[in-house]
């Protein structure tokens, strides 16, 4: 079947549900997303959204920018962070406006907490920043965005999975689309497409993202052609849940939470003496490793699956009651303890990717020297960038609502003026034969690969690095995309085949996992996440550039794109 | 340990009728009923249907009848339906819900109650300052009802929709209390043409069921009760009667 639209917004997360909301007020719009809409990963997000509002503390967005920057080890690109911190304050009101149910100050506004690397006045200690709605802030931001949608009659089309992007040269012409309900393969033919398909943290074995984080969008853009930005950052959040990686929200630590060793001893104070347990995530996740490598996890074992303890003990029931319930309620569930009586097991849990499709600060996809014309990005996949090397806490959020609409606002423009192109008569048949062919082989189940691919990237592409491990992770993950050539769909109905998704998701996460080890060898720095044992300092005269990769027959190429430092320069990165 | 998962299956492969088939897999006590699931559809059955995706309780999807009780897959371990090694977990489809396949039910009519309740915010005032205004105490009238993630498993186990099918549902009536206690809302008055109908909030009987079976665990029925209240204080303002006495 072929759909016509003037923009088509590929995900229903905070991203996408905030460009459709500013695309379709002139164009006619398809949201396209392989879960229901509220079932984005965006309603997991618990802690809160960035922005200087200033309720609790004095602020202004220009500390935000800056700390943005900082946080970033200075591979952010400037501008795009001054856009994020300013415009972050009209955002948050907006949302309010609409109806999200922040916290309130005890006069009525909306409640700030601290975060981790947000400061005052260019690092001098750690400031309320973070909008919250207790530890459901991604929640209701998803929720207002689909009651919004809802009331403004915005086109749904659930549990529509995007399988192939269409583009003439340089133009977006379509995408090509799985329907899981009738097993048909669909194409929408659009002026403008938006990939906003969230993360991709399930390469790894423990994370704190979704069954349905497999990086889809950035891998079906790769295919096409357009290399990936800035891979190898991806960020490990300090305090998952032990063995599970949930996540227990930096928000702890803002209300006031400690990490402590086996010792009971509150080691950052020996890593970042000013901001201590809210220094950036970066940090805080090497400190950990680096006492479970000396032996001060509590196990003791100095294995990688070692852990340390996160005690809110001394904030007492209330705090934990009204401002953390969930948190309280997954360490009921899971672990079988009460955080206002005992301390957390935590343990670093792969939990974002600052890089992903490069785009200029109103979604365009642009690499060094092309843009391409109609074809957008947002969100988690998109890669502005305002992360840098290391993602800030509640700065995802802010992205997605500041990017969100920039990007829509673009697109609905954009569309007054282009025409609609036209697709290939045999759109659509590569990928109906693909099909045929992974319910055609024989062969193995998905399980063994799914479980390599997890245990090599967190062992060898993880918090600290080294050529040696890097390497053997490039080639485990190389030797894994060939034995995927040996799984096969087991399931041969077309009604509700969710193997067929699940099995093209897999190749989507080994592609990914290729570029990201693979950048991650090819930079001979340590620079944010990016932390190397056998290149221990950060290398600006060499490395202060972003990372363009792409898998070309079968091997990873890379090429750099610069970095825009027009506001502050680099410095070294302390707190 | 080793536990048996008896699954009620049904495709249009094997014909129309539901069948069981059981699955042994080796799981840790702590492991969570959906790991083990995702274990027998990654390494021995991937015909086996079901949706997932937060893994921790959050996104609503994986709600099943588990020992014939409604609860997400991810938010059940196998230590709290199970004694012993060897134990037998029974997961079904959720009730009044047309199933699609296996344990995925079609929630299309759940959710058209959902959009039915208008879960958005109508409001003609405008902010005082930037943002509204509103106190904790009026924060926190409405906050249990922003809890909800849609998940049905209120609506599965409400025994009022065994006989009324036409029953708005508890998560529905949850989704309009969200607003109707929120101060920046007009509240009651843009919904009543939703809640004060035969088949809107009066159906319900108090069984608590939705209640017991809530993971979010959400007071579903006093916010029903709570509800019912307020349609009855505004109708008796204006000497009307509610629907449920017509
Ligand atoms: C546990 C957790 C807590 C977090 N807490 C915070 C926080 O407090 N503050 C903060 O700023 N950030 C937080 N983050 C990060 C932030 O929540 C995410 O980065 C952000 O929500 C991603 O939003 P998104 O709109 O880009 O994608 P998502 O919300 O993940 O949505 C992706 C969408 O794309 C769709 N999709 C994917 N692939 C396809 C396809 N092939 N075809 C069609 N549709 C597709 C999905 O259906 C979905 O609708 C947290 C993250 C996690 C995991
Ligand atoms: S009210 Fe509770 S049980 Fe019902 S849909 Fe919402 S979260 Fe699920
Ligand atoms: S998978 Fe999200 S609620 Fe269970």
């Amino acid at each position: 079947m072929i759909h016509e639209f003037d923009a088509v917004i590929v995900g229903a997360g905070g991203a996408g549900l905030y460009a459709a909301l500013e695309a379709s007020k002139t164009a006619k719009t398809a949201v396209i997303s392989k879960l229901y809409p509220t079932r984005s990963h965006t309603g997991a997000a618990q802690g809160g959204i960035g922005a200087a509002l200033g309720n609790v503390d004095e602020d202004n967005p220009e500390w935000h920018a800056f700390d943005t920057i900082k946080g970033g080890d200075y591979l952010v690109d400037q501008q795009a962070a001054k856009i994020l911190a300013e415009e972050a304050v009209q955002a948050v009101y907006d949302l309010e406006n609409r109806g999200l149910p922040f916290s309130r100050t005890p006069e009525g506004r909306i409640d700030q907490r601290r975060f981790g690397g947000h400061t005052r006045n260019f690092g001098e200690a750690p400031v309320h920043r973070s909008c919250y709605a207790a530890d459901r802030t991604g929640n209701m931001i998803l929720q207002t965005l689909y009651q919004q949608c809802i009331k403004n009659q915005v086109h749904f089309f659930d549990e529509f999975q995007v399988l192939e992007l269409l583009l003439d040269g340089t133009r977006v012409t379509g995408v090509v689309v799985f329907e899981l309900a009738g097993g048909e393969v669909h194409v929408f033919k659009a002026k403008a497409v938006l990939f906003a398909t969230g993360g991709f943290g399930r390469m790894f074995r423990i994370t704190s993202n979704a069954h349905a984080n497999t990086g889809d969008g950035p891998a079906v853009v790769m295919r096409a052609g357009i290399p990936l930005e800035d891979m190898e950052f991806f960020q490990f959040h300090p305090t998952g849940i032990k063995g599970m990686g949930i996540l227990i929200t930096e928000g702890v630590r803002g209300e006031g939470g400690i990490l402590l060793n086996s010792g009971g001893e509150r080691f950052m104070q020996r890593y970042a003496p000013t901001l201590l347990d809210l220094a950036p995530r970066d940090m805080v996740s090497r400190a950990i490793m680096t006492e479970i490598q000396a032996g001060r996890g509590v196990r003791g074992d100095r294995k990688i699956d070692d852990y340390v303890m996160l005690d809110a003990g001394h904030l007492g029931r209330e705090v934990v009651e009204s401002k953390i319930p969930d948190i309280a309620d997954f360490c009921k569930t899971y672990l079988a303890i009460d955080p206002a009586e005992q301390p957390m097991p935590v343990q670093p849990t792969a939990h974002y990717a600052m890089g992903g499709i490069p785009t200029d600060t109103d979604g365009r996809v642009v690499t060094a020297d092309t843009l391409y014309e109609g074809l957008y990005a947002a969100g988690e996949c998109a890669c502005v960038s305002v992360h840098g090397a290391n993602r800030l806490g509640t700065n995802s959020l802010v992205d997605l609502v500041v990017f969100g609409r920039r990007a829509g606002r673009h697109i609905a423009e954009y569309v007054t003026g282009a025409d609609m192109p036209s697709v290939p008569a045999d759109a659509g048949e590569a990928v109906r034969l693909r099909i045929a062919e992974l319910k055609s082989r024989r062969g193995e189940h998905p399980g063994p690969v799914y479980e390599k691919m997890q245990s090599t990237m967190m062992e060898n592409v993880g918090v600290y690095r080294d050529e040696e491990r890097m390497s053997t992770g490039v080639a485990d993950i190389q030797a894994l995309r060939e034995a995927f050539k040996s799984v096969r769909v087991q399931d041969k109905e077309s009604r509700f085949n969710t193997e067929v998704l699940a099995i093209l998701e897999l190749e989507n996460l080994l592609d990914l996992s290729l570029i990201t080890a693979a950048s991650a060898l090819n930079r001979t720095e340590s620079r944010g996440a990016h932390s190397r044992v056998d290149y221990a300092e950060r290398d600006d005269h060499q490395w202060l550039k972003h990372t363009l990769a792409a898998i070309e027959r079968g091997a990873v190429t890379i090429t750099y794109k610069p970095v825009d430092t027009s506001i502050w320069e680099p410095k070294p990165r302390t707190y | 340990m080793k536990v048996t998962l008896a699954v009620q299956r049904r495709n249009s492969e094997a014909g129309p009728d539901p069948y069981e088939q059981r699955f042994e897999v080796g799981v840790e006590p702590t492991d969570r009923v959906l790991d083990a699931l995702m274990e027998v559809y990654r390494n021995q059955d991937g015909t086996l249907s079901f949706r997932k995706s937060c893994a921790h309780g959050v996104c609503g999807s994986d709600a099943m009848l588990i020992n014939d009780e409604e609860r997400l897959a991810c938010k059940t371990l196998i230590q709290d339906v199970t004694e012993q090694d060897g134990d037998v977990i029974t997961l079904a489809p959720l009730k009044h819900m047309p199933v699609q396949r296996d344990l995925m039910v079609d929630q299309g009519r759940f959710f058209e109650k959902f959009r039915a309740a208008k879960p958005f915010l109508i409001t003609d005032q405008e902010p005082s300052e930037r943002e509204f205004i509103q106190s904790r105490e009026e924060r926190k009238l409405f906050d249990d009802a922003t809890k909800c993630i849609n998940c049905s498993a209120c609506y599965s186990a409400c025994p009022v929709l065994d006989e009324n099918p036409e029953f708005l549902g508890p998560a529905a009536i949850v989704a309009a209390a969200r607003f109707v206690f929120d101060s920046r809302d007009k509240g009651l008055e843009p919904r009543l043409d939703v809640l004060d109908t035969p088949n809107g909030v009066w159906p319900c009987e108090n069984h608590f069921a939705c209640t017991r079976v809530c993971p979010r665990d959400i007071k579903i029925t006093k916010l029903i009760n709570l509800t019912k209240r307020e349609i009855k204080k505004y109708r008796e303002a204006r000497g009307e009667t509610a629907a449920e006495a017509k």
